[in-house]
């Protein structure tokens, strides 16, 4: 796009230059490559090559909004521009990926083509929210680009106090443990909440990730406010006849070492030498057996998902898991998926009107208690939810104080005195 | 109304591309029919479906940042051996889709040639380092990432190439506290070493209120300078995470000198055996040695080797760890134990031995 107009000074880049050997493909001798058609990347390179020298970093952020939106567009600005004219300003633009990050090599033409028309040509597959990365845009590109993404189909993804680009394992696509449609209740939550994720109405940001089974490859525990994990009613399918090739092929010690002293609830046992019995009321639903024999070994057929609230990093109250809300909800039909939609709208509407700025739903549970949150969107307290009952002696049960010291039965936080639709309870 | 000239705009609020239009026609048959999978070669699964379709998935690693030009080449390597599809995985591998078996030697041939890259990642190997953008592009990092990167990779290719290992080992670096590349097996991310110094004029900008609330310790007080509004850290409470750093960038938490960076073990995201775990300082004090970070490299390989030769099948490095106790893997790794590694923060008291357990 810009080219230089005066010839820019050469640049050298004596530290990065030891990064384009070894055996590991080389982002730098990709760049390298690009700065040929792209003289700005020639000048990142000089910028990126003083941060080494310095250890130090050279770029401002601030915000940049397109029309109409109110996140998707990461600015950058250059503190070296006097030197680097070409990068002062250097953006990057965050475009929804289909679900899953499958791509028709048209889609990814597409982008390309848009992408080197207005930009230095860099692409990031993907950032770690999941988001299609796109660097190398100014004040004016930035938008012309935006635009015609956006005329071509892409969206804009999501940043700052908003729901965030959603994210996915591969699902029904290629794997056979998938409990249900990861790809298709990913692209239908990003639909239905997509003016979440373009203006910024959250407490904070608000992430999801769908994993299809326990193996949680999204890693939506840790990396998200509310996971939604692939799992099964009833027993597991099992093909005995292929257990017992396994245990000829592997040995019964294999399967005692590997599969049998593994699982976490001791629900698998060896029935004669070539069968094993499980206790499916006991699985926990892990996925380890499955993934170990998966040839024998199968999820069972009446298929949904585990529900978990509140998981992020460190910072303010120390490393938090999600936690378990549902666990079973059917996820079959359209009808499941919208309800699984009205329960983040009735999370989102207790946590929006009471949760404090910057502060994540896991820590406003933290705050408020889960007993306090669950009451909040009307979900019935299960002994799924925790590890183990209270140690903590010191209670205020709200029916057993006399009337006079506040004990009369307790009104419901007014967000659920509306109609209170509580989910199907496990059998 | 009439409105001043103006381009005319596209449509807002797409919403998500249409995952199914970019689905090869294989997956798109057999969407949720699949049976089972079987391991051809490391980053070579055959994927079986009810049907008795085959569909081949050829996983590479890739540095994640690319040109358009090697992106157009991958395209170009899918339309001849995928009929136009492909996948990205969440670890920036991508997955070439073939559904002819005779097309995968080839497949792989051009992806080594044509690419550079290198064909692995499944299993129990050593897949794709979860990265952020580090000096390339955040405003934050207090070192790089696609670089150091780079530098494991280059040093642990065996380990991507081939399934060697007792399990998959996830690798993920991040270039600030705030440690946006996440839980790993293996994490190596930026400690800073004193309370962020503040740049009086520049804090005026900031929204107080906000720098003051987000301080995980509540370090952060107002005060004023030269009649002006300012703030004000307490060192002895600030843990110097870099919250404020973020809220306001004059409040300046990192330091070209003193900052190093530390390495953190045993994160697992998946509820499989025993469920996710979080990850645990190992080593601390690394110096943040660009280009290649050989410190960083040597500590990392270490981890490796004695879970290499210590872990069970399908353990994974949290999990063996765990089942040894802490106390040996330190004594296997060489690596010294000191009061830094006693947790102080939230929850500390959760992590300390409660029973009279010892390995004697």
């Amino acid at each position: 796009m810009s080219d230089a107009k005066k010839k820019p000074e050469s640049i050298k880049t004596p530290l990065l230059d030891e990064l384009t050997t070894g055996q590991w493909p080389s982002f730098v001798s990709d760049l390298k490559n690009l700065s040929k058609v792209k003289p700005q990347v020639g000048q990142l390179l000089g910028q990126l090559e003083q941060s080494y020298e310095d250890r130090w970093n050279y770029w401002q952020g601030t915000v940049l909004n397109v029309d109409g939106y109110g996140g998707g567009v990461i600015a950058r600005y250059s503190e070296l521009s006097e030197r680097f004219p070409d990068i002062a300003q250097f953006h990057t633009i965050r475009i929804i990926p289909p679900s899953g990050w499958v791509y028709s090599t048209k889609s990814l033409r597409q982008l390309c083509d848009i992408w080197e028309k207005h930009s230095a040509g860099i692409m990031q597959m993907h950032g770690m929210t999941g988001d299609i990365l796109l660097l190398g845009t100014d004040n004016k590109t930035t938008f012309d680009a935006a635009e015609e993404l956006m005329e071509a189909g892409w969206d804009l993804g999501g940043s700052g106090a908003a729901l965030r680009t959603l994210a996915c394992c591969v699902g029904d696509a290629y794997c056979e443990s998938s409990c249900f449609d990861t790809m298709g209740v990913t692209k239908y939550l990003t639909d239905r909440f997509i003016s979440h994720l373009h203006r910024p109405e959250l407490p904070y940001k608000f992430k999801f990730k769908l994993s299809g089974c326990a193996n949680d490859c999204a890693c939506s525990i840790q990396r998200s406010d509310m996971p939604v994990i692939g799992t099964w009613k009833g027993p597991m399918q099992i093909d005995q006849k292929e257990v017992g090739k396994f245990i000829k092929e592997h040995g019964v010690d294999y399967v005692v070492n590997n599969v049998i002293t593994r699982c976490p609830t001791q629900a698998i046992q060896m029935k004669g030498s070539k069968e094993i019995a499980v206790d499916n009321g006991n699985c926990v639903r892990c996925m380890h057996c499955i993934n170990v024999m998966h040839k024998a070994l199968r999820p069972g057929k009446q298929r949904g998902a585990t529900i978990l609230i509140g998981g992020k990093r460190t910072l303010k109250i120390g490393d938090t898991m999600s936690s378990m809300i549902v666990p079973f909800i059917p996820l079959e039909t359209k009808e499941d998926w919208e309800k699984l939609g009205d329960l983040v709208e009735k999370i989102w509407e207790f946590w929006g009107e009471n949760g404090l700025e910057h502060e994540r739903v896991g820590e406003f549970i933290e705050r408020v208690g889960l007993g306090t949150f669950l009451d909040g969107v009307g979900i019935e307290p299960l002994a799924e939810m925790v590890i183990h009952p209270r140690t903590n002696p010191y209670i205020k049960f709200e029916e057993l104080a006399p009337g006079r010291m506040g004990g009369e039965p307790r009104k419901r936080p007014s967000v659920v005195d509306k109609e209170i639709e509580t989910f199907e309870k496990a059998e | 109304m009439s409105v001043p000239e103006q381009k005319k705009k596209a449509p807002r609020d797409n919403g998500a591309p249409d995952h199914m239009k970019n689905l090869h026609p294989l997956m798109l048959k057999n969407y949720g029919k699949w049976k089972y999978y079987e391991k051809v070669r490391t980053g070579v699964l055959k994927r079986v479906a009810e049907s008795g379709d085959v569909l081949y998935v050829v996983r590479a690693g890739s540095p994640r940042t690319m040109s358009i030009i090697t992106v157009r080449k991958i395209c170009d390597i899918a339309d001849k051996y995928c009929q136009g599809f492909l996948r990205f995985t969440s670890r920036a591998n991508v997955e070439f889709l073939v559904g002819n078996e005779k097309d995968v030697k080839p497949l792989i041939k051009a992806v080594e040639k044509e690419l550079g890259w290198p064909v692995g990642g499944t299993g129990a190997s050593i897949s794709n380092v979860l990265h952020t953008q580090g000096w390339l592009h955040c405003n934050l990092p207090g070192t790089d990432a696609a670089g150091s990167v780079k530098a494991l990779m280059d040093m642990l290719y065996k380990d991507f190439v081939k399934e060697k290992l007792p399990q998959r080992v996830k690798i993920s670096t991040s270039c600030c506290s705030i440690n946006c590349g996440g839980q790993s097996d293996i994490a190596i991310n930026v400690q800073h070493h004193h309370p962020p110094r503040i740049d009086n004029k520049g804090v005026g900008v900031c929204e107080h209120p906000k720098v003051v609330a987000i301080c995980p310790v509540a370090a952060i007080r107002p005060s004023m300078f030269d009649g002006k509004a300012s703030l004000e850290v307490v060192p002895e409470k600030c843990m110097y995470c870099g919250a404020c750093h973020g809220q306001c960038p004059s409040m300046e938490i990192r330091d070209a000198k003193t900052d190093t960076l530390s390495i953190w073990i045993g994160g697992k995201a998946a509820s499989t055996r025993k469920g996710p775990s979080f990850m645990k300082l190992a080593v601390w004090g690394l110096p943040n040695n660009a280009p290649r970070w050989p410190e960083v490299g040597e500590a990392v390989k270490t981890i490796i080797e004695v879970y290499r030769k210590g872990g069970r099948p399908y353990e994974r490095l949290g999990e063996w760890v765990e089942r040894i106790g802490w106390k040996r893997f330190f004594e296997l790794t060489g690596f010294p134990f000191t009061k830094y590694h006693i947790d102080d923060f939230k929850h500390a008291r959760t992590t300390l031995n409660t029973s009279s357990h010892v390995r004697l």
